[in-house]
């Protein structure tokens, strides 16, 4: 793997008595997202503001590209921390300003600004947030969702390297709460910028980080992908995050993927002691980041919830239908074969109602929601991990509508 | 330090609360030059330091005319029962004005705008530390010392001498509206000894003190917003220390060094 882009190196932090940090290791890579998990009060937060130089660890370091800030010259340190941008846990919007000089704040403080650009990129940040003529409305007058996203946008407005989040979406109903993931998924495929996510939201966070890491008593307990985190022994880890895993997926009213798994290894189980076959359906909504751009992220999860929920409908009792990945639904039917299964999704494409399914996206411009299906039986001697990638490659679009 | 071990020890705890004291006032003296030198900075901050002119110094008119016209008013008729009983009652333009000039016009100047201005400075930016708004100043890489502090400082430099040139006159009118106008006493002698008594080193001399009053009041009032998350106390608690201990501080301390300067003016 190459150097990683941020280094904390056994850093300790005490407050008053209480020791906060204990030998923190962590690295950081570019263009990954992070997230940082762990119980409240652990020093997550903590741990995001020695990084972005708001506390400095009373011993270890934090190395950007393998120097530290006391390293480096005045105007390398001013130029490092342009790079960074921090959506506080608690919004921290001036509640002396309105929403608009919030947003223009770094630009206006920082740059040689142009005010009629200041006042298009600050639009356009807000518009992409699905945040509609509040600019004049000052903190106090909006909702607490609503303060999440408008400090996104502050956030975002910089276009900057580096955004350290802490918990963004606290306080947001599920389908903001995924808009918001699926923008910070977005934005750091487009712009390709580092971030570094603290969060509760199990498993909704793994769908967008590429790594993990847990904080647990003041250590990093576990440190790796969301794959290694399933597969992990630990039982702190295992413990903590059952504990916060829900049976259902909050968005879309489907099971969640850990319940999704443990009925795949049921069905698997059952295969081979009692010659019961059965089959997995993989339903991809393709364009979800086209709906995204066009509508909103707020429409793209309602399109998706909607199309969770028509699916559901179209299940029997004993069938499982879960959350598989951010855009991905995965059917698992019992005691069915491939041929059944291809039935199965010739009669999802027949009842389809296109104008239900996008009802949320209220937009003149013409969209087009395309899902793709795979199909895989499951044999004797298959292994889930390779009946998962099976499932996988023989994706084909099997219907695509348009208003 | 706790009460107790303070009983117990009473040199060491006069020892640490001295210490204390004057690290204090060197961090506060620091803290003030650094917004001094930032108010230079460019881009300068225009709009802001007239949104504080307006606030500490506009707003702070009505206030400043009520207080002033009062305190001439009572000084006219303290001055007049004092003066009538030597007979020299054709000296109170001369009393009122000078006391007023020279000393109350600053000083009660500065303690108005400290109960008005100063506790609401305090106020404004501990809640500001709290809520960590002047953390993501820092995170934007605004200097937060420049963006609330400056202003402020330069805003209150130039609105403590006006206030108190504004005090000074309606004080005198006040003086006038009892001496004269109350208790008889011509109109022409007492502003012919307002006239000739008032010297312009007078004048300076109020306007030196305004000018040391709104450095203290200033930095005092800021400096304890700022370090607000410093304090034993968190929260709304910690905000509500900090501005008592800004306005009683700071009351204090011009206190204090209205005696020190007047002993060097005079």
């Amino acid at each position: 793997m190459d150097q990683p882009l941020i280094q904390i190196k056994n850093a300790t932090k005490n407050f008053a008595d209480v020791r906060v940090l204990d030998g923190v290791n962590l690295s950081i890579y570019r263009g990954q997202i992070t997230s940082i998990i762990g119980q409240s009060g652990t020093g997550k937060s903590v741990l995001l503001k020695h990084i972005i130089g708001l506390l400095q660890p009373d011993s270890g370091q934090v190395l950007f590209d393998g120097r530290s800030l006391g390293a480096m010259k005045k105007d390398e340190r001013k130029a490092l921390k342009r790079k960074f941008s921090y959506v506080f846990q608690d919004t921290a919007l001036f509640d002396f300003l309105n929403v608009a000089e919030n947003v223009a704040l770094p630009l206006v403080e920082n740059a040689n600004h142009n005010e009629a650009k200041v006042k298009e990129q600050v639009q356009a940040k807000l518009n992409q947030l699905d945040l509609y003529e509040i600019e004049h409305k000052y903190p106090a007058q909006l909702s607490g969702g609503m303060k999440k996203r408008v400090a996104l946008a502050r956030a975002l407005v910089t276009d900057p390297e580096i955004v350290l989040f802490d918990e963004p979406t606290t306080g947001l109903d599920p389908i903001r709460k995924t808009a918001v993931h699926s923008m910070i998924s977005d934005y750091q495929q487009r712009f390709g910028f580092t971030g570094i996510i603290v969060s509760h939201e199990i498993p909704d966070v793994f769908f967008i980080s590429q790594r993990v890491a847990m904080l647990d008593e003041g250590q990093i307990r576990f440190e790796g992908t969301p794959e290694e985190l399933q597969q992990t022994t630990d039982p702190v880890v295992r413990n903590f995050i059952r504990g916060l895993e829900s049976p259902h997926d909050e968005l879309t009213g489907v099971a969640s993927q850990s319940l999704g798994q443990k009925r795949l290894a049921r069905e698997l189980f059952r295969l081979q002691h009692h010659s019961r076959p059965f089959s997995i359906v993989l339903l991809t909504v393709e364009n979800l980041e086209d709906v995204d751009r066009i509508a909103g992220h707020v429409a793209g999860q309602k399109a998706l919830r909607n199309f969770a929920s028509f699916v559901k409908q179209n299940v029997y009792i004993t069938d499982t239908c879960f959350r598989y990945d951010m855009n991905k639904i995965m059917v698992v039917l019992p005691d069915t074969d491939a041929g059944q299964a291809r039935q199965f999704c010739d009669k999802l494409s027949r009842n389809l109602d296109t104008d239900a399914i996008l009802s949320g996206a209220e937009t003149r411009k013409r969209l087009c929601f395309a899902v793709a299906a795979g199909i895989a039986q499951a044999q004797k001697d298959s292994q889930i991990e390779t009946l998962l990638t099976d499932v996988g490659k023989q994706q084909n679009i099997f219907w695509e509508c348009q208003i | 330090m706790q009460l107790r071990t303070a009983l117990k020890n009473p040199t060491v705890a006069l020892g640490h609360y001295t210490i204390t004291f004057i690290q204090d006032m060197g961090r506060i003296a620091l803290f003030f030059l650094k917004g001094f030198l930032l108010i230079f900075s460019i881009p300068l901050q225009i709009n802001k330091v007239l949104q504080q002119i307006y606030f500490i110094g506009m707003k702070s008119i009505f206030v400043i005319c009520l207080t002033g016209g009062f305190t001439g008013m009572v000084l006219g008729l303290q001055g007049y029962y004092l003066l009538v009983k030597y007979g020299s009652t054709g000296v109170l333009g001369s009393a009122v004005a000078l006391s007023l000039i020279r000393e109350m016009g600053p000083v009660l100047t500065a303690i108005m705008v400290i109960a008005r201005g100063g506790s609401a400075m305090a106020a404004e930016i501990g809640i500001m530390r709290i809520s960590e708004q002047i953390d993501a100043l820092e995170t934007m890489d605004i200097d937060p010392i420049r963006f609330l502090v400056s202003p402020r400082i330069a805003a209150a430099l130039i609105s403590f001498p006006l206030l108190t040139a504004l005090f000074d006159v309606v004080g005198i009118l006040g003086g006038y509206l009892t001496g004269s106008v109350l208790l008889g006493l011509n109109p022409g002698l007492y502003f012919t000894r307002v006239e000739t008594s008032v010297a312009m080193v007078d004048v300076t001399g109020g306007f030196v003190k305004s000018l040391v009053f709104a450095v203290i009041v200033v930095s005092i009032c800021c400096y304890q917003g700022f370090y607000t998350h410093t304090r034993a106390e968190f929260g709304a608690k910690g905000v509500s220390q900090s501005t008592t201990s800004a306005v009683v501080l700071s009351c204090v301390l011009v206190l204090i060094a209205d005696y020190a300067l007047t002993t060097f003016l005079l």
